[in-house]
């Protein structure tokens, strides 16, 4: 029955998988994208023009700033630690330690993170307690543990080991002989990194930094779990306009967000494939 | 600077290593090195992994510091010079060229570094790139370029700053057999026509016999023999030197007044104040020979050929004692009828042979 | 001796921003009542006093329960929905092996937050027409973890020769359930293993998806439970945190081949599991 024509459904192997993707990866990417565009009376715009909404536009230019200073942050930071641990011994135990720990520290993130940090420096963390022991309030006008600079903080937990992971092997692969060679051919320290070392990471470091950004834009969780009310973010927005779309009183309106943030995710992250590619000719 | 690059003409400058330290956490690399090379002269430095070369090398362009001794170019101590005020020139191992910029980018940095001005610049570099052959690929990238040209654009780009001294460590290892050898004669060739002082490091005895003007072997940390590769290879004075450059044969034997013996035949010794008693005598493949008369009685020197490798001119034939394996080079005509299974009776020159500092008798390469 | 002091002073000022607050939340669970009082575990001996967290399931009532179900059946589905088309496509549909790379690595680039969105109206329909249990989720965290068991059985696929290896067995007789059990199977048996415990580590720590489709999951229980018991919320964050942490050592344990070998492929796992973009526990 299988017989002679059996080359000709080998396809069938592979349809569970299709099927599968097709129901719980595409759809959901279909109803968004048709959502988003879908009025009472058919095509519509409208689901977009909320979007101009006060607190949509705050929490949107909020977001992209907290992406932006995480991102910068966490990539000067992370590049400097991922420099440390690229000059010391390149199989020593300890680098695999601090490569390992970074691999499980930027996947950690969430609940447990927002925790930690209300344990460290909440009004009732330790460090807090004990600084204000010893007459020094960091909450004095405030706690901002709560709000976008303690975001800003927390989200470093995980921007740093990130930027680590995906920076290291561009730092890497800059060879020593490039240092000797431009020392030999009469370059100072600093010729060496304006004319070889800092163009050669350039577009590693912009291509981190990127997806570093991206990374934070999409971070739902440790923002959840650190902020009970109001929505000062993005991700949180969409996430309470999906609520409200319980009684269908805006259909459209968690799914336009949703769309504005998948675009930007996009773009970034292919500008971060782009500029990787480019590092990888140089620095392989 | 002086002249343009590439016309030819220019002399080197004299390049002075003095007793020269460098201890590694508890390891000696250099041990009290000294070496004087002369205006334009293209030294080698040849020796094993670990030898101290290039610990040399990296000392005398500044990349190390040196724990005592002086580093005199051109008659000024730069022992205190850091690298880029040296003016030296330098060819790595492998993957040196700056992978963002073009052949002719790379050998222009250098000049760019020295506030050459860029249309000055720009023909230097044309000249260099056409020195070493390779007008054609300017504005490739490293990555567009085989091994050996991205080789002859490093050197290139070190030649073009018109450095004092310029230094090859290890500029071919990695590359394959037969570039290697077409890249070390067009090494020479423009060390040649620039005229730089070059010290050259390599553990490719055969490199540094064909390029160099003097070789000096190292071991441990020291120069152990100095000279043009002639004498290194027919008259090496040490034990070191013999095996390590060409091929020898362990063969134990006594030494007893002034001579060794070995397999029943008398050879005079370099070092004729050698101590009596039993030895290992060094003895080279040229020196055994087949013997003229024509009984094949059993004795010390009778064995059976086991293979003959032609390399030419000569070829070299592995002779089984019983014992021991012998080998010998022979002129190939002498050599064509010895097949592998042929009974021959062997003989030595009477060439003053060293002896090995240790003990154990055997045929190495 | 400059980068020297660099490096020191750079290794322990990160040390210290990443310990401190993982150590913070030991203090803060292991905290007495009233001030100065002994340190003390009654926070930890309390998780078992609250139903929502280890009751049994009842519908929508037992976090570590159902995310331990959740995470069970996740990473035996996952592997059931991939290996069988990964090994396939190696064998008879080279061309379409890109095409389910790329398909499987989409979720990295896709946030989790909008994913949400997408199974909102989904999960309405399912609860109506088919199930509302919290093990639902299911679904949703299949598709969060494709990217990581994609790669995990990938780096084993490509260790072995599944095509020789299954010629070889169906030369002898073999039917492609036989060359698939007894064959391919045990050798990857190490990459599978991987896959589980990344895909066991991802649900335990899962929040975005659930808190949005509104199941009460171990992380939205364990926020829940903060509003009103601050301490016992932290031991459990702790307890679950160390129990994917000590899931990831693990990884360094499992597997066959040299030793060495098999500490690298596990750091480079461990390493593109931190890299990859996801919002999936963040």
């Amino acid at each position: 029955m299988m017989g002679g024509r059996r080359v000709s459904l080998d396809w069938i192997g592979a349809v569970p998988f299709l099927v599968y993707v097709a129901v719980f990866l595409f759809l959901p990417t279909v109803i968004i994208a048709a959502g988003a565009f879908a009025g009472a009376n058919g095509l519509t715009l409208s689901n977009f023009a909320n979007l101009s909404r006060p607190y949509i536009v705050t929490a949107t230019v909020n977001s992209l700033i907290l992406s932006a200073v995480t991102a910068v942050a966490g990539a000067v930071l992370g590049a400097l630690l991922a420099y440390a641990i690229a000059t010391g011994n390149p199989r020593g135990v300890f680098r695999r330690v601090v490569t390992s720990a970074c691999g499980v520290l930027a996947q950690f993130g969430g609940v447990t993170l927002a925790f930690a940090f209300i344990a460290t420096i909440g009004p009732a963390g330790f460090i807090y307690v004990w600084m204000l022991q010893h007459h020094l309030d960091f909450y004095s006008g405030g706690v901002w543990l709560y709000d976008l600079r303690g975001l800003e903080l927390v989200y470093l937990y995980f921007q740093i080991p990130l930027m680590v992971l995906v920076f290291l092997p561009a730092v890497d692969g800059i060879r020593p002989q490039w240092r000797e060679a431009t020392q030999s051919l009469g370059g100072s320290t600093w010729d060496y990194w304006r004319h070889i070392a800092g163009p050669l990471l350039a577009p590693a470091f912009l291509g981190s930094t990127l997806l570093l950004f991206a990374n934070a834009l999409s971070a739902y969780a440790t923002a959840a779990a650190l902020i009970n009310q109001g929505g000062p973010i993005l991700p949180l927005q969409i996430s309470n306009a999906i609520t409200s779309e319980v009684g269908l009183h805006e259909p459209g309106f968690a799914k336009a967000q949703a769309v504005v943030l998948i675009v930007i995710v996009a773009i970034v992250t292919a500008l971060y494939a782009l500029l990787q590619r480019r590092t990888a000719r140089w620095l392989q | 600077m002086t002249a343009a690059a590439g016309t030819g003409g220019r002399t080197g400058v004299e390049v002075r290593l003095e007793d020269l330290r460098r201890r590694y956490a508890g390891v000696t690399a250099l041990d009290g090195l000294n070496l004087t090379m002369a205006p334009g002269e293209l030294v080698a430095l040849l020796g094993p992994s670990g030898c101290g070369k290039t610990t040399a090398l990296r000392l005398l362009a500044g990349l190390e510091e040196a724990d005592g001794g002086r580093v005199v170019i051109a008659g000024e101590d730069v022992t205190n010079v850091p690298a880029n005020k040296r003016e030296i020139g330098m060819v790595f191992q492998a993957y040196s060229l700056f992978p963002h910029m073009t052949a002719m980018q790379n050998v222009e940095f250098g000049m760019q570094l020295h506030d050459v001005g860029a249309a000055e610049r720009r023909k230097r570099a044309g000249d260099m790139l056409e020195l070493v052959g390779l007008s054609a690929h300017v504005h490739k990238y490293a990555n567009q370029l085989s091994g050996g040209q991205q080789q002859r654009v490093a050197l290139a780009r070190a030649l073009a700053i018109e450095p004092k001294v310029l230094l090859l460590d290890e500029p071919l290892s990695a590359l394959d057999a037969r570039v290697r050898a077409r890249l070390r004669d067009e090494i020479r060739r423009v060390q040649l026509e620039v005229g730089t002082t070059t010290l050259f490091v390599t553990h490719d005895q055969e490199e540094a016999l064909a390029i160099a003007d003097r070789v000096g072997v190292m071991n441990a940390g020291r120069i152990e023999q100095l000279g043009p590769p002639t004498t290194i290879y027919s008259r090496p004075a040490t034990p070191f030197v013999a095996e390590f450059v060409g091929l020898t044969n362990r063969l134990a034997g006594t030494v007893k007044g002034g001579e060794v013996e070995v397999r029943g035949t008398r050879l005079p010794l370099v070092k004729p104040d050698t101590a009596d008693g039993p030895a290992i005598a060094l003895v080279r493949p040229e020196a055994v020979t087949m013997a003229a008369d024509g009984d094949i009685i059993p004795g010390p020197m009778v064995g059976t050929v086991i293979a003959t490798v032609f390399l030419g001119a000569t070829s070299r034939v592995t002779v089984d004692l019983g014992d021991i394996t012998v080998l010998a080079q022979l002129p190939t005509s002498d050599a064509t009828s010895l097949t592998a299974g042929t009974r021959v009776r062997l003989a030595m020159r009477r060439d003053p042979v060293l002896i090995a500092r240790d003990e154990k008798a055997s045929t190495e390469a | 001796m400059k980068l020297r002091i660099f490096r020191v002073v750079t290794l322990i000022a990160a040390g210290a921003f990443f310990l401190v607050p993982i150590g913070a939340m030991f203090e803060f669970s292991t905290r007495g009542v009233g001030e100065n009082s002994p340190r003390t575990l009654a926070n930890w001996k309390a998780i078992l006093d609250f139903p929502e967290l280890v009751g049994p399931l009842t519908p929508n009532s037992s976090g570590i329960i159902a995310s331990l179900e959740l995470a069970a059946i996740t990473s035996i589905a996952t592997l059931v929905v991939l290996v069988p088309t990964m090994v396939w496509v190696r064998l008879r549909l080279p061309r379409l092996r890109r095409v389910i790379e790329s398909i499987s690595l989409l979720p990295l680039t896709i946030p989790a937050i909008v994913l949400v969105v997408g199974f909102w109206p989904m999960y309405q329909w399912m609860g109506i027409n088919f199930n509302d249990s919290i093990l639902t989720l299911t679904f949703a965290y299949i598709i969060l973890v494709l990217p990581y068991a994609y790669r995990a059985l990938d780096a084993g696929l490509a260790a072995i020769d599944v095509k020789t290896l299954s010629e070889a067995a169906r030369s002898l007789g073999a039917g492609w359930p036989t060359v698939m059990w007894r064959v391919i199977v045990p050798n990857i048996s190490s990459a599978l293993l991987n896959a589980s415990l990344l895909s066991v580590a991802l649900v335990l720590g899962e929040y975005t998806i659930a808190n949005n489709l509104l199941y009460p999951n171990l992380q939205v229980e364990i926020v829940s439970l903060a509003r009103t018991n601050a301490g016992v919320s932290i031991a459990v964050a702790v307890a679950s945190l160390l129990f994917a942490f000590g899931l990831l050592v693990g990884l360094s344990f499992v597997g066959s081949g040299p030793r060495r070998q098999r500490a690298r492929v596990r750091e480079r796992l461990v390493q593109t599991f931190g890299r990859d973009l996801s919002g999936g526990t963040r």
